[in-house]
């Protein structure tokens, strides 16, 4: 089959920089690896940038006045200017590191749940998030719902997998401290309408956190264009390593808000009374950070910025509107999620006959394709369109409509074997 | 691991639906979404009914259907053996090849050997087993009490 879509990279030059694309399983299968949205492979420029940290650079930050520690702190710092570069943020130092999107989403809920007025969240507040939400995106506010007896509201979704905006003002009202929302589902692949979100929130004063686990990969993000006050997310899905994760928050906001963990780096004078903070973005970074995922991150946006974040979306949005239309072949194949390749990402979900998600998944791997299943930590998804769980298939910069292919071949293998 | 046994229990369940019993039991495997409603019923030390109700994969629910034609008749302590060597196989990630007293003990369900293998999937294969355990403590805890 040819495959001459608009928009394509050249995945065989990419693919070239990328070790684990190369490797078979199950006695010499190719490897399809349609589990992005999961966790996406690693270039050799990223794994080259751990080991040459390791090897020749490693000590202890901001500490020290080493020729290493020296290094070190320039290197992770450095890391810092480039993650603030890559999402256009206003100021370096509104860049936060972390372990994960998890963590992001966490550290924000305790700053509001710590916070003097007017960003205290309290029994006389609410909070609003979305059904299509990550768990990640889900159980802090209901644990900061729970301690500070704050009321916990969600948009539900339309059939067709999209945010139901139709009553945003009752569910963000004038109690509303804080709506937090994904800006790409990763169950259904829906890009959610930012805009109308953030002019009700900042009508009604409220913050607005939005959890880019699933954007931030796959397209050019603007912290300053989306008018949100947070934005996380995590590295390990957008190329980089495992451990480490962002949050950039305005810088007002940094400055006011209390810090959550205390420690080492996060002061600015220590007495057995009494301790005063440094300033953000060191706040909020409480003991030894994660210097060389940060360092392995800063590689990774320097090689999607090499090859362009409006090129790697054009791609992906190639290969969705493919494998949109291939998978409709599939008989008894239904999308969980929007059905065209507008205003969605490149995360496809779907159900197949009443042939269970994990035998799907289970027959493709032995075919060598990866695919997720289950609920994707996001339960409420699979309630709300009453499906145990779904398989999913994700795809990345170096996605191939061979691979599109691949899976559509093994989904009939799958249905023979179960049929 | 598709064993044809496990595919024919899948396929054609036995003792699906549930039915009167003297405890019952809601075990989810979070990972996958895998369910089961299970309900023992005791007739002295016997093991009189062992009722179902579940969705999940072809691996947990093809357990279930082995477990029901395997346990329901038997006596409560050759039960506990029969749940403790499946047990046995399912954690030996793939190491233990049933041998004949084995396979005389677990019948079908040594079918499941190759599940073993894939630690994924021995939460699935485990989730009935799991759930009749519990159940069946807790029918014993009330017949003391």
């Amino acid at each position: 089959m040819s495959h001459d879509l608009p928009g394509l990279l050249d995945t065989e030059a990419i693919r070239k920089d990328f070790p684990i694309l190369g490797r078979t399983v199950h006695d010499g299968k190719k490897l399809v690896y349609l589990d992005n949205a999961a966790s996406s492979q690693k270039p050799r420029q990223v794994l080259d940038a751990l080991s040459e940290y390791y090897e020749r650079h490693h000590a202890n930050v901001h500490r020290g006045v080493h020729v290493l520690a020296e290094e070190a702190t320039a290197l992770y710092e450095g890391a810092r200017d480039k993650i603030a570069a890559f999402v256009n943020a206003p100021s370096r130092d509104e860049v936060i590191f972390t372990k994960n999107a998890s963590e992001s989403l966490n550290l924000v809920a305790h700053m509001l749940g710590w916070a003097d007025e007017p960003y205290r969240v309290d029994s006389s507040t609410e909070i609003v998030i979305t059904e299509m939400e990550h768990h990640s995106n889900i159980v802090p506010w209901q644990l900061l719902a729970q301690r500070t007896g704050a009321k916990l509201k969600w948009f539900g979704l339309t059939d067709d997998g999209r945010l139901d905006l139709s009553n945003i003002d009752e569910i963000i009202t004038e109690r509303t401290k804080v709506v937090s929302f994904v800006l790409v589902s990763n169950v259904l692949g829906t890009h959610n309408p930012v805009e109308a979100i953030v002019r009700r929130a900042q009508q009604v004063g409220a913050l607005v956190v939005l959890d880019a686990s699933q954007a931030a990969p796959h397209m050019a993000l603007d912290v300053q264009a989306l008018g949100a006050d947070f934005v996380a997310f995590t590295g390990h899905k957008m190329l980089g390593p495992t451990g480490i994760g962002v949050l950039w928050g305005r810088q007002e906001l940094l400055e006011d808000l209390p810090p959550f963990l205390g420690g080492g780096e996060m002061i600015e004078t220590v007495t057995m009374e009494h301790s005063t903070y440094a300033p953000a973005p060191h706040k909020f970074e409480a003991g030894t950070p994660p210097v060389a995922q940060a360092v392995g991150l800063g590689a990774a946006v320097d090689y999607l910025g090499g090859i362009g974040m409006d090129r790697v979306a054009a791609h992906e949005r190639a290969i969705t509107g493919y494998a949109l239309g291939r998978l409709a072949e599939v008989p008894g194949l239904r999308i969980i999620g929007p059905a065209t390749a507008e205003d969605r990402g490149a995360t496809i979900s779907f159900t197949l006959g009443d042939i269970h998600p994990h035998d799907v998944g289970q027959v493709l791997d032995e075919q060598g394709i990866a695919v997720r299943v289950g609920h994707h930590c996001a339960r409420p998804v699979c309630l709300r369109y009453g499906i145990p769980a779904t398989t999913r298939a994700s795809f990345y910069l170096y996605s191939t409509p061979a691979e599109v292919d691949a899976l559509v071949e093994g989904l009939e293998y799958v249905r023979g074997f179960f049929g | 691991m598709y064993q044809e046994v496990i595919l024919d229990h899948y396929k054609h369940p036995h003792g699906r639906g549930l039915r009167p019993g003297d405890a019952e039991v809601h075990h989810v495997n979070p990972t996958c979404g895998d369910e089961i409603t299970l309900r023992v019923r005791y007739d002295g030390a016997t093991v009189a009914d062992v009722s179902y109700e579940g969705q999940g994969c072809s691996i947990s629910q093809a357990s279930a259907s082995v477990l029901n034609e395997l346990l329901v008749g038997k006596e409560l302590t050759e039960a506990m053996a029969v749940q403790a060597t499946f047990l046995e196989l399912m954690q030996s990630k793939g190491q233990i090849e049933p041998d004949d007293a084995m396979e005389e003990v677990l019948e079908d369900a040594v079918a499941f050997a190759g599940v073993s293998k894939y630690p994924a999937r021995v939460k699935c294969a485990l989730l009935s087993w799991m759930a009749w355990k519990d159940a069946t403590a807790q029918a014993l805890e009330r017949e003391k009490l």
